[in-house]
């Protein structure tokens, strides 16, 4: 009897062994280019080291069943008559409800921490002079860091492409350029059917719901070139709906944004 | 004066053509109509499959050049709709349903023989109508999920003709419900105890009231839709005031309990097949009634999740983040109790058991990727690309298609009196099972970095794992070659089952094989024990 316990406990702490050990050493995520980013990626890392020890577990325990229990060739007869085991029904009803919870809470902290529930707060904020609705996506800015330091873009999407317009500077561009380290607050805008803002580098994605301007806030972490795509299908050309953001230095994007705004490119 | 046609009366269903013909009749007989589904149902899963692997091959290179870009979209959009709505609905619940329930409940027939034909033979022509819609202006090309405006300024005529069938199919699909909920509840043999029907009994008597309860109002809604379409109402359409995202809402309202529509019946058939060769009592029978029972009704709640991108707000996405990932619960304690049935019993390692176990496998990682995704925080990233389609088909593909399978192999032997080949069946459970695991697992990481669902063209850095994964497709289109082989075989050539090749103690197996018309020769048996192995009542057999 010890013996067989030894072996139960040597199988289960090689279980949670190999899935902490490929949860901490295997990389399955793009690179970490936004504040979201990182903690996005601690959230990953703790699902995944979960699920690989219930996929892990079960698996062996079918493969095992299947092995030992395999009917031999001069058996006949039944396995033995067992109906229940109420013990065992409460702990495996008991223990995924926990951890369900703990994960739920706990992933609701990363929202948190994303920024998403800070419009909660502020829903009343969300009508603007013209009482239109202004729907929030994550990263919602508080009250008390609006404005002054933000960068503004407005996004327009439309069949198939993403357009960028600075009403600072008054022009337009295919391109979103942004300073690194500056939260940047889009306001989107579909011309025809819905389309989607991605950007996984940044782990944010918004869906732009024609008829409903929506805010999208992020902060860029890493100087660089990210591809921004569209999540949603819009059409044939959807594969190719792509854009570009162009994370660089403040003084990069001053240059890039004075070279545009002389141009004045403006509608 | 009125002529009374009693369907549970021999006299009416005498009258029935006989041989192979009845199966192309309007046979009011629940064991022709299921096996009408089921045929049918395979024959749109080969033209579903055909339409993968087109869609497979157009991804095996990142630029779009193997077929035109609205064509791709087209293919996708009726691949959804075929495996969906002619393929897995209908053959978890119309074919095995029809076929089994009868015999479950020690009835002769279906509650409503009529309705159950009539649910039938809806499916061939709106199928029919739904594929050759191509040839009119193209088909559909908005995605399964058909969300407006995109499905409003499509070309029309494949779209309406997209709605007309899927409101066919959802109608039989609710004829099929009612049907079954009557035959459960009002059909039973006296003596027969709700808690001691079959699970599969149970897993249908739960479906059934979700495609009653949610089914109407996918058709309310692509009503609204269609009149969005043709007569330019505006309940959908932005440019006159309409919300799409109501659209999505009451979309999802059914399409989600429409995955519990497909892997619930799974989840009872699989049930009935690893008691019976594992040689051991269902473990937790009551529990796993209440789970089916907090499946259904958890899945009633849980629909927003699809839509946490789209803006919905901070609280509601708190409220379907948890019940989401609370219908972890009750289907875990069933894997649980399937994995301790299989414990310390005597296995019979054949077709119908490899299928299930690779079921069980597929389904708890699909199960691990759908806790994920019901995480906000989580979701956000990964929404509409490449890792949802990859956790969907470890559920539907890799869950029920392959409790399809083992199903086949369980009971062929049923309706035909014939063994199927054991060496071409594991060989097909092997090539199925590596195949899917490399078409969809790599999938994963193609999500996790930046490629999203339903895109033609794709970065060249994905190349390498997109051909690894049509390569998994093409081995899962070959392993129908061993499957259809063995079918057509057994049928000419195959090994007299007997009665009950598998000594099981379901009453379907206590008739002659294949069954009388009338079920059983005499009064139907009396199955207090459907699960009894390891008891006296066993060892009689």
């Amino acid at each position: 009897m010890l013996n067989k316990n030894f072996y139960l406990i040597l199988i289960i702490s090689a279980v949670f062994g190999i899935s902490f050990w490929i949860g901490f050493n295997v990389n399955l995520l793009p690179a970490k280019a936004s504040i979201n980013a990182p903690i996005y990626d601690e959230l990953f890392k703790i699902l995944f080291i979960i699920g690989l020890i219930i996929f892990i577990g079960m698996t062996i325990a079918v493969i095992y069943s299947l092995f030992k229990f395999r009917k031999r060739k001069d058996q006949y007869g039944d396995g033995i008559a067992l109906e229940g085991n109420l013990t065992l029904e409460i702990v495996w009803t008991i223990i995924p409800s926990i951890i369900v919870l703990i994960i739920g809470l706990y992933s609701y902290n990363i929202y948190d921490r994303m920024g998403g529930m800070k419009e909660l707060n502020h829903s009343h904020e969300m009508m603007t002079s013209n009482t239109e609705k202004i729907w929030a996506g994550i990263s919602q800015a508080s009250n008390n860091e609006v404005a002054s330091n933000n960068l503004s873009v407005e996004v327009s999407a439309m069949q198939f492409a993403f357009l960028f317009n600075y009403p600072k500077g008054e022009f337009i561009s295919g391109e979103l350029h942004v300073p690194v380290d500056r939260k940047v607050s889009m306001k989107m805008e579909s011309k025809d059917v819905i389309h989607a803002f991605w950007v996984p580098e940044f782990r944010i994605k918004q869906d732009i719901i024609p008829g409903q301007p929506t805010i999208l806030n992020f902060t860029p972490t890493k100087v660089g070139k990210y591809p921004i795509i569209c999540a949603e299908l819009c059409g044939p050309y959807h594969g190719g709906m792509r854009a570009s953001i162009i994370v660089e230095e403040e003084s990069d994007y001053k240059d890039w944004f004075n070279k545009n705004t002389k141009t004045e490119v403006s509608l | 004066m009125t002529i009374s046609i009693d369907p549970q009366d021999s006299n009416t269903k005498s009258l029935q053509p006989k041989g192979w013909i009845r199966y192309f009749s309007f046979s009011l007989d629940h064991k022709v109509i299921g096996i009408q589904y089921l045929v049918c149902g395979f024959l749109f899963y080969l033209i579903g499959g055909t339409l993968a692997s087109a869609i497979r091959i157009e991804l095996a290179s990142p630029m779009s050049d193997f077929m035109p870009r609205d064509v791709y979209n087209q293919v996708l959009t009726l691949h959804g709709t075929i495996m969906i709505f002619l393929w897995i609905v209908p053959v978890v619940n119309g074919a095995f349903g029809n076929y089994l329930i009868p015999f479950y409940v020690g009835a002769r027939d279906m509650a409503f023989p009529r309705l159950n034909a009539v649910a039938f033979w809806l499916i061939p022509p709106s199928g029919l109508m739904l594929v050759a819609s191509y040839f009119v202006e193209g088909a559909a090309q908005a995605g399964w999920t058909a969300y407006p405006p995109l499905s409003i300024t499509t070309p029309q005529s494949g779209q309406i003709i997209w709605i007309m069938s899927v409101l066919l199919l959802g109608g039989s699909s609710i004829f099929g419900g009612i049907n079954f909920i009557a035959t459960i509840i009002k059909l039973r043999r006296p003596g027969l105890k709700l808690m001691q029907l079959p699970m599969y009994c149970w897993a249908m008597l739960g479906t059934s009231l979700l495609v009653v309860l949610s089914t109407p109002v996918l058709a309310g809604t692509l009503i609204l839709l269609s009149f969005d379409i043709v007569a330019h109402t505006g309940f959908f359409n932005p440019v006159l005031g309409g919300n799409v995202v109501v659209y999505q809402h009451l979309f999802w309202f059914y399409s989600h309990p429409a995955v519990y529509i497909m892997v619930l019946p799974a989840f009872g058939l699989v049930s009935e097949i690893l008691p019976v060769h594992s040689r051991k009592p269902l473990f937790g029978y009551t529990t796993m009634v209440f789970s089916i029972m907090g499946i259904v009704v958890l899945g009633l709640v849980v629909w927003a999740h699809h839509m946490f991108t789209s803006g919905t707000p901070p609280w509601m996405r708190l409220f379907f983040t948890i019940a989401t990932a609370f219908i972890a619960v009750p289907t875990g304690i069933k894997f649980f109790n399937w994995v301790a049935t299989l414990w310390g019993g005597k296995i019979s390692i054949n077709s119908a058991m490899l299928f299930s176990c690779g079921f069980i496998i597929n389904f708890v990682f699909g199960g691990i990727t759908g806790v994920a995704l019901a995480q906000v925080p989580f979701d956000i990233h990964v929404h509409d690309t490449y890792f949802v389609v990859a956790h969907f088909h470890y559920i539907v593909y890799g869950g029920t298609v392959f409790i399809i399978f083992s199903s086949i192999y369980h009971w062929f032997p049923k309706v035909t009196g014939k063994l199927m080949s054991e060496k071409l069946g594991i060989l097909h459970f092997a090539i199925t099972f590596i195949g899917f695991n490399l078409c969809f697992a790599p999938q994963h990481w193609l999500g996790l970095n930046g490629m999203p669902r339903r895109v033609a063209e794709y970065d060249p850095q994905f190349q390498f794992v997109n051909q690894i994964s049509s390569l998994g497709a093409l081995l899962m289109a070959i392993s129908t070659i061993p499957f259809l082989v063995n079918i057509f075989l057994s049928i000419k050539n195959g090994k007299d089952s007997g009665d009950n090749p598998w000594n099981a103690l379901t009453p379907e197996w206590l008739t002659s094989s294949p069954p009388p018309v009338e079920n059983w020769e005499g009064e139907a048996p009396l199955v207090e024990e459907p699960y009894g192995y390891g008891k006296p009542i066993s060892q009689e057999n």
